[in-house]
């Protein structure tokens, strides 16, 4: 087995804000007719929560499952769940039009903490993240900067934010760029 | 700068989260057609002053082609709607109706 090692290793950027890489983490992308009953079990069975609504993740006992589009899904768990997660989708999937794909080591994952969080993104991103227009359990599938990215609001207020690996180190500067000490606009 | 409701996901995406992907309701000709439908097809695009009819993807989001109603002139937006449709929904027609009596594009009114 290969050393297996995430994007930026140990990557953290302490400013008004706190941007971290959160090491290896599972991914699986699942296509398919999101209203179907079959589908939902198979969700379910594999990370122990429900559908999420539009814009929305739901949290199960091991991961989350958040809502990318009419027709896919994101399932986060831990990394080595993974691969036997997309086994076990394609065998409780079979007959139904769907696709699972282990999608864990095309992307990168950040967290951004603190009091001010949102307002690290909300420099970089178009999208409203005051408390009441993204509350804990939001989703947004977005652009940062001059990337495609994906976040999330954690319970606790700091949220999570998903990316293509390539990207990861462009990522990781902008965020800081964007939580430098002093370069508050104090709107969120 | 416009600021577009994506149909599908129910975002209300602005600009440099969407792509342009010009005219909507394009009818294909293909392999066979005659050369006059075909160019047409191709090449003859509508440009008006006022009330259009466009193709937009929600490219940094849910990825979906959907159908944006908008008045060129003054950015006026009438509405969006799915991509799966020969013909604007009519709700979206009285709503330019309302600000455009006898409004015509090429053959809707």
């Amino acid at each position: 087995m290969s050393d297996l090692k995430s994007a930026l290793p140990g990557a953290r950027f302490d400013g008004f804000a706190t941007v971290e890489e959160t090491g290896l983490r599972g991914m699986v992308t699942l296509r398919g007719d999101l209203s179907s009953k079959v589908l939902a079990k198979a969700v379910k069975a594999a990370v122990g929560a429900g559908m999420p609504q539009s814009g929305q993740v739901s949290r199960g006992d091991k991961g989350l499952v958040a809502w990318m589009s009419p027709d896919e899904l994101l399932l986060v768990v831990a990394h080595d769940l993974a691969g036997d997660i997309v086994v076990a989708l394609n065998d409780a999937l079979k007959g139904e039009h769907a696709l699972a794909v282990n999608v864990s080591d095309a992307r990168a994952v950040f967290r951004i903490a603190g009091d001010h969080a949102a307002e690290v993104l909300a420099k970089l991103a178009p999208v409203d993240l005051s408390d009441a227009a993204f509350p804990p359990g939001s989703f947004r599938r977005t652009r940062l900067a001059q990337i495609p990215a994906a976040f999330w609001r954690n319970e606790d207020g700091s949220f999570e934010l998903v990316c293509f690996r390539s990207v990861a180190d462009y990522a990781f500067g902008i965020l800081s760029k964007s939580a430098m000490k002093g370069s508050r606009v104090g709107v969120l | 700068m416009l600021t577009l409701q994506c149909p599908y996901c129910g975002v209300w995406a602005e600009e440099t989260e969407l792509h342009a992907e010009g005219e909507a309701h394009l009818k294909r000709f293909g392999p066979g057609s005659d050369d006059a439908d075909f160019e047409s097809y191709l090449f003859m695009r509508e440009n008006p002053k006022g009330v259009h009819f466009e193709r937009w993807r929600h490219s940094h989001g849910c990825g979906k082609f959907f159908h944006a109603a908008r008045c060129t002139m003054t950015l006026k937006v009438f509405g969006t709607y799915p991509a799966q449709t020969l013909e604007p929904p009519q709700d979206i027609k009285d709503r330019i109706s309302e600000t455009y009596p006898g409004w015509t594009w090429r053959n809707f009114k």
